[in-house]
């Protein structure tokens, strides 16, 4: 994931904001609003979306997970099973950190935007 | 075979004498409070006649259907035979956690199904993949907690020992290990008040109380805490499941020992992208799952555990 964040954030700099970088990143990726969770870890870890966005986890191991938000600042999910997914629309901006709260070890974090 | 640790000619009060490896598994003896290792199953047999012998076993993941193991109701059955199968019957059992692998009212009935087989009594403890149904975790106290504090801990006494069953899987915090909190650790803090250090104790949780892992939150964070509440005892140990294989280590009074699942194994610690479920050759498998088989002598400063795998 690193090479094609780089690769749009030069580019945004070239537009002239960060904003439009996380957004060109977005629009470039196809799934900029979507969050796989493989490997016990969160993919990419750090989103960022508008406002009004709706984030997807869809958990691809073979042991469930599950989103919770630190301070719970979202509702949480269930627990996920293999191939399981839970959304949430995020209409405040601010930058949201979650974590699966069956594996803590496992964090991650969405920054919406106005 | 093959021994894993030894500490020798100090004092027996703080020897550990481990461990002999066989078929069968690890039978630990203690009395008086110490841990000891006997060589073989016919040893242990009649260590075990003397003293108290329970079991351990963990992390059966009833529902689990994966690679790694497609049948995880099958290979409890098969650790549940080979309990049966063995020459002397336990006291009772422990069950360190991860009984269910979804919570699901249909994992705990095929597992009380094939556990009640044994004809125990058996001492759970939640694992994390036991409280996740909707009502996170009525379904596990309902049936295994009714006579437990909080989310599930109490203790209990069997000749002279004294077991203590926590809990570390509940109200995790971002990006930190297992946790007991307050609440707990306040109620541990009483309930060893005023027992005598000569007590054996005997701790169990589903999470690691030390931290074997840290990467991989293969550990509890106020587990020091808890473990403070212990060092006045001449014998501790405690008891764990959650990384479905066997780690031991002995702290001064302190004896360490996380015991195999009977689903399915997991890598060692830092040796695989992440702790998911390991698939290993088929005719692997039943040599990295099994139970545990605790034997207590009295008298005799003496406790061992043996491992034993569901083959070879």
């Amino acid at each position: 994931m690193l090479r094609p964040i780089i690769a749009s954030t030069a580019l945004g700099a070239v537009v002239g904001s960060v904003l439009a970088a996380s957004v060109l990143f977005a629009r470039a990726e196809g799934t900029p609003n979507t969050v796989t969770i493989d490997n016990f870890s969160f993919t990419p870890a750090a989103v960022t979306v508008k406002a009004g966005t709706t984030v997807t986890w869809t958990n691809k191991d073979d042991i469930p997970h599950g989103i919770g938000a630190t301070n719970n600042a979202f509702p949480k999910s269930k627990a996920l099973d293999t191939d399981d997914s839970y959304s949430f629309t995020f209409t405040t901006p601010g930058t949201y950190q979650y974590f699966c709260y069956l594996h803590p070890k496992m964090v991650g974090s969405i920054v919406v935007e106005q | 075979m093959s021994e894993i640790d030894q500490r020798d000619g100090v004092n027996r009060r703080k020897v550990l004498e481990c461990m002999t490896w066989c078929g069968t598994g690890v039978l630990w003896t203690i009395a008086g409070g110490v841990p000891h290792s006997l060589g073989i199953m016919g040893e242990a047999q009649a260590a075990e006649t003397r003293g108290l012998t329970f079991l351990q076993i963990s992390d059966s993941h009833v529902g689990f259907d994966k690679p790694a193991n497609p049948n995880a109701l099958g290979t409890l059955e098969e650790a549940i035979t080979k309990v049966n199968a063995l020459p002397q019957k336990p006291a009772f059992m422990i069950h360190t956690g991860d009984i269910s692998h979804l919570s699901k009212e249909k994992e705990f009935d095929d597992a009380d199904h094939i556990i009640s087989q044994s004809r125990l009594d058996v001492h759970y403890v939640p694992g994390e993949h036991d409280l996740i149904d909707a009502d996170q975790g009525k379904i596990y106290r309902d049936r295994y907690g009714k006579t437990a504090k909080g989310a599930g801990w109490y203790s209990f006494d069997a000749n002279g020992v004294h077991f203590i069953g926590l809990v570390n899987v509940v109200d995790l915090k971002a990006g930190g290990l297992g946790n007991l909190g307050n609440e707990q650790l306040e109620w541990l803090e009483k309930d060893v008040k005023g027992r005598s250090a000569s007590t054996p104790i005997i701790v169990f949780a589903h999470i690691p109380l030390w931290t074997v892992y840290q990467d991989w939150g293969w550990g509890t964070q106020d587990g020091a805490q808890a473990l403070s509440y212990l060092k006045k005892f001449g014998s501790v140990t405690v008891l764990n499941g959650h990384i479905h294989q066997i780690i031991q280590k002995v702290e001064g009074n302190v004896t360490f020992h996380t015991a195999r699942s009977t689903a399915f194994p997991q890598p060692s610690p830092g040796t695989a992208p992440s702790p998911g479920p390991m698939k290993v050759p088929d005719d692997q498998l039943r040599k990295m799952l099994g139970i545990a088989n605790v034997t207590f002598k009295q008298n005799e400063q003496r406790l061992a555990i043996i491992d034993a795998p569901l083959q070879g």
